[in-house]
């Protein structure tokens, strides 16, 4: 129902908590977003946008969780290539 | 891009298959609520991958499809006046009305604009001031919080030409009238993870525990829905029925306050119609009281709008509700079609009808 | 019009009784259209092969003819102005015939009221797309419309062309193991229209695709290639323009969606409106079938020309399914790549 989509957040601007806005960058491509509900969000951070709306920070150690979780699943039948292990590391 | 394409990988997609095929030794019927899931579910053929022992069907999490057709055709009534800029986010306009969709009234002259955010409807309404600028502000929990900010903002800072549509619709709601149906087929739920981000899942807690139903919270990529699947299909051959939380990179128990403090101060809970389904007890939101001059039905006569019947024909609210298939419907691919639909279920791109739809033309080819 | 998005999203078909802007949205409602007042009016053996360009016999010489009307907006845009892309849109129509471009007219509709200025500029931007191309812009007409009659400027443009292959380029020609390959990434031109128009900003530069394409495929042919078909990517993308071919052969098409080349920022531009670039239009951009032996020629000859740097073998023409393209997706399974219905709208689900 809600498509939202993941982006690094690259510059902040206004100092009110309801106006606060952020340059949102999608793989390159920017929009400006308000942070109304992540008023504490920073620079660099990943964020979850809807509708023109930051509405959730990324948790880099549980984005990590998914593919430990089918690691101990899977045994030693795959090796951390197969399994994003070749992902850019996490900032 | 970073969080999308780790979740595409097919390898660990594959891997996912086999936990799942590994698993599972009965067959069982699992609902992803949310339309989001439904798109990627069918734009990655993640239905036919699986084994044939799970089932998936596609629930109610499509604010497209759900919105009555009464909003519809005031929509399309307040769209037509001649004072009036009407805003609307891009797929609300192919939806039929009882006689013409929205696109039918901007091609008749009607200055229908799409909009990628709420707050940019009150922007046109502060470059228009001699202008009627209404937003119809539809969709699930994860839109509200925007949408109650535009409101606020409008508010705030004295636009006064700006008012709202509103046909909001809550989830849990929805699922607790399709648990309680007699004909319920659904044992277990994907949760739509982004309605999670705002509201947390503590409201998840008491559904699975009354109807003995599982519960995932599940993100929008393939490896996301597929771990979901394998939550619940673990839950299900243990004879467990809890909340779990696949999507805890976005999703907290608590979800998003400041969000859900925006809501709660512009909009208030109210009975609501979903389309295909009928009135759900305080299934959406509608504007308080403090705010009902930003409300576009008080604002404009819309008497003339009633009720309207849909197509007796369309079982969408029974589809909906995961109670009929989409290929169970006698007029399915023959009376309707997406180019000729009779129900939004077969219009909208996560409508569960026209994702079978496609599966079907597939299937036969 | 070229600058539509286009899209996946099914738009009910056939119920109107008035024109809508999806019925330029290069999809079924599109289509539909067409067969119902044109073509039926119309019939006749050159439009009936339904080509991009009519091929007619004159005296002992065979010349491509093909005509197409512009109306951008914004005018000006990263890449290009709506005169590169009236010069680009004609020559390559010319081009999929496998045509040398001999000549062009220019027609513009010109609204009252338009700085001078902005028209010297389409103009001279259009002479400098024609030399590209290596072709002249021999005949033209001007007409001025009331103020609000028009959207600034709209072009027709129409070409003439000389075929000099003795090849059969139309869907008819396609069959089973033909390779179908594509000269180079895909969504730039309709990602950089939309990103003008809906305040989207890239960190690095992005670019229409817009380009004149008859030199890399008479290159093809002159090198020998077997060509089968060619089709480039306008309204409605690389999918409408394979299920058309696919209808139009009777013929499978199934591609593997990993090889499709689309740039990370087209990319994200499309996930936050929710378009999928394989509907997204270009205008620089084509597909050729050709027999399955030459696949490897092709691709070496395209890659030569800067424009097609990043072509690729993206699929191949099967035996069964007639008129369906399937699509290998990125994880794995296959699903059928349906024509778009209308244009693609800015989705929030």
């Amino acid at each position: 129902m809600c498509l939202a989509v993941p982006g690094r957040i690259v510059s902040l601007t206004g100092d009110d908590p309801v106006t606060r806005m952020a340059k949102v960058s999608f793989g390159g491509v920017l929009k400006e977003v308000s942070l109304a509900f992540l008023p504490e969000a920073q620079v660099d951070e990943y964020v979850i946008v809807h509708a023109g709306f930051a509405l959730s920070r990324i948790d880099e150690h549980e984005a990590r969780q998914l593919f430990e979780d089918l690691k101990q699943l899977a045994g030693d039948d795959l090796a951390d290539a197969e399994l994003g292990g070749d992902q850019e590391p996490m900032p | 891009m970073k969080y999308m394409d780790e979740y595409r990988d097919p390898a660990a997609a594959e891997a996912w298959l086999k936990a799942i095929r590994g698993l599972v030794t009965r067959p069982w019927t699992i609902m992803e609520v949310c339309g989001g899931q439904t798109h990627a579910i069918v734009k990655y053929g993640l239905d036919e991958l699986l084994p044939s022992q799970v089932q998936l069907l596609h629930g109610p999490g499509c604010p497209v499809c759900v919105t009555p057709l009464e909003k519809i055709d005031r929509a399309i009534a307040l769209a037509s006046r001649p004072d009036v800029i009407f805003c609307s986010f891009g797929d609300m306009l192919r939806v039929p009305g009882t006689d013409r969709d929205l696109l039918s009234v901007k091609a008749s002259g009607g200055d229908v604009r799409i909009v990628y955010s709420p707050l940019d409807a009150v922007e046109v309404a502060r470059r228009n001031p001699d202008r009627q600028v209404v937003f119809f502000a539809v969709g699930f929990e994860t839109t509200a919080p925007g949408n109650a900010m535009a409101v606020h903002q409008a508010k705030m800072t004295g636009v006064r030409n700006f008012s709202i549509l509103v046909s909001h619709v809550l989830v849990p709601p929805a699922l607790e009238a399709i648990l309680g149906s007699p004909t319920c087929r659904v044992q277990g739920f994907l949760a739509a993870g982004h309605v999670c981000a705002v509201m947390g899942y503590r409201e998840y807690e008491p559904i699975a525990e009354r109807y003995k139903v599982p519960i995932v919270v599940t993100g929008f990529e393939p490896l996301d829905i597929l771990q979901g699947v394998y939550l619940c299909v673990k839950q299900l051959e243990e004879g467990r029925a809890e909340v779990e939380n696949q999507y805890a990179r976005v999703v907290s128990a608590d979800g998003n306050r400041p969000a859900q403090s925006v809501v709660s101060e512009v909009f208030e809970v109210v009975n609501r119609s979903w389309r295909g389904i009928g009135e759900i007890g305080a299934s959406g939101l509608g504007l308080r009281e403090a705010f009902a001059d930003l409300d576009a039905e008080r604002r404009f006569d819309l008497s003339a709008v009633g009720p309207r019947p849909e197509p007796a024909e369309c079982i969408s609210g029974l589809v909906l509700q995961g109670r009929k298939k989409p290929n169970e419907c006698p007029a399915f691919g023959i009376r309707c079609t997406p180019e000729r639909p009779l129900g939004a279920t077969m219009v909208s791109s996560e409508g569960a009808c026209a994702a079978y739809y496609r599966h079907r033309r597939k299937a036969e080819g | 019009m070229k600058d539509e998005l286009a899209l996946s999203c099914p738009v009910p078909a056939g119920r109107y009784e008035q024109v809508l802007m999806a019925h330029g949205g290069g999809g079924r409602l599109m289509h539909q259209l067409l067969e119902r007042v044109f073509l039926s009016a119309f019939s006749n053996p050159a439009l009936d092969t339904g080509h991009d360009a009519a091929v007619l016999d004159v005296g002992s010489s065979r010349i491509a003819f093909t005509t197409d009307s512009y109306v951008v907006r914004p005018l000006f845009f990263p890449g290009g102005t709506i005169g590169t892309l009236a010069v680009n849109g004609t020559v390559n129509d010319l081009a999929m015939a496998g045509a040398r471009p001999l000549g062009l007219s220019a027609g513009f509709i010109i609204e009252e009221g338009l700085p001078i200025e902005t028209l010297e500029r389409v103009v001279a931007s259009m002479q400098g797309a024609a030399k590209e191309a290596g072709v002249a812009i021999v005949t033209g007409d001007t007409k001025v419309v009331d103020r609000g009659k028009g959207d600034g400027i709209f072009i027709n443009t129409a070409g003439v062309g000389l075929v000099e292959h003795g090849l059969r380029i139309a869907p008819a020609a396609v069959q089973a193991g033909d390779a179908v390959i594509l000269s180079g990434d895909v969504g730039r031109h309709g990602m950089a229209i939309m990103a003008v128009r809906e305040g989207l900003q890239f960190e690095s530069a992005i670019e229409s695709d817009c380009a004149p394409l008859s030199g890399p495929v008479l290159d093809l042919i002159g090198a020998g290639v077997e060509v089968h078909c060619l089709r480039d990517l306008t309204r409605g993308g690389l999918a409408s323009a394979l299920n058309e071919i696919a209808a139009g052969a009777g013929v499978g098409i199934a591609i593997d969606e990993r090889q499709v080349p689309v740039r990370e920022d087209v990319r994200g531009a499309c996930e936050i409106l929710g378009f999928d670039p394989l509907y997204v239009a270009n205008e620089g951009r084509f597909v050729v079938f050709v027999a399955g032996r030459d696949r490897g020629r092709a691709v070496e000859v395209l890659r030569r020309h800067a424009s097609c740097e990043a072509a690729v073998t993206i699929g191949h023409v099967a035996a069964g399914d007639p008129g369906l393209v399937t699509l290998r997706s990125l994880i794995g399974s296959t699903r059928i790549l349906d024509m778009l219905s209308g244009e693609q709208l800015p989705r929030i689900c």
